[in-house]
């Protein structure tokens, strides 16, 4: 490595930038007063998410999570919001006691301490570099799905559709 | 590119999940941080598949992906349950389990 940038500066510049996007939204998503805001937040955060899948050669997962994370779930997010809105008087959100907020950010922060230590103190792990051909090709992932994790995938559709059925058996006006 | 970039990038997102979880007190924005939280998991995953060429990293994000889709799903009917039968999503309300 000759430049702090380490060897491919493009990368590099797209991951940082790309990152500082996606921290400042994931604050902006627990922080903001407004729901509505906090969901657009986390389109950006999404979005931002997939662009690492991209950098780290997983096209099918940044696909994956465009259609799934952007596409639907942020989707179900706002029509939860617009269900729950109606507030009579006071939006529950704002009121937040300030020690809540000292105990979580505290909490917060001393996770970080602790995995940001377990990264950069486990040997070797803070000059280890990606390898610079890491594209794994769909075609690949479907392969790996369809004979090794055949079952598991099964239990997952499974999985969805007791979770499909679930919501509507819950949310059914009777 | 370095392993350590993306496992810190996680490991902030995953923090700022776990600040949401803990000092949100609207149920929707609970279910957003828990989003957070997982998608955070998946740059790890996803980073090592990377690194050992191995491609059940990926394959478990793909995973992670559909159960995180199916807990949004369930989430949010309880939540809309939570508050139809009591005009209000603050979580602080629902104590009646509390002894």
């Amino acid at each position: 490595m000759d430049t702090v940038w380490g060897d491919n500066v493009a990368q590099n510049i797209a991951f940082y930038l790309i990152a500082a996007i996606m921290v400042a939204a994931a604050l902006r998503v627990v922080t903001t007063k407004n729901v509505v805001h906090a969901a657009l937040y986390l389109v950006a955060v999404l979005i931002g998410m997939a662009g690492q899948f991209i950098l780290l050669g997983a096209e099918f997962i940044a696909a994956t999570q465009l259609l799934v994370y952007v596409g639907a779930i942020v989707v179900l997010f706002l029509f939860g919001i617009m269900l729950t809105r109606a507030q009579l008087g006071r939006d529950p959100d704002v009121d937040t006691t300030a020690a809540q907020r000292t105990t979580g950010g505290f909490v917060a922060l001393i996770l970080l301490v602790v995995m940001g230590y377990a990264i950069y103190g486990t040997e070797g792990m803070s000059e280890t570099e990606l390898p610079a051909e890491r594209v794994q090709t769909i075609a690949e992932v479907s392969d790996s799905i369809f004979s090794t994790y055949l079952v598991p995938f099964e239990a997952i559709s499974v999985l969805l559709l007791a979770a499909l059925i679930g919501a509507i058996v819950l949310a059914r006006r009777d | 590119m370095l392993l350590t970039n993306f496992l810190m990038l996680s490991s902030i997102l995953f923090c700022i999940g776990v600040y949401g979880v803990l000092a949100r007190r609207n149920a929707v924005m609970v279910l957003m941080s828990i989003e957070l939280i997982l998608n955070a998991v998946n740059i790890n995953l996803i980073a090592f598949s990377a690194l050992h060429r191995d491609l059940s990293g990926q394959v478990f994000a793909l995973f992670i992906i559909a159960v995180a889709a199916a807990e949004v799903g369930v989430g949010l009917a309880m939540v809309l349950l939570i508050y139809r039968n009591r005009s209000s999503i603050d979580l602080d309300d629902v104590d009646m389990l509390k002894g």
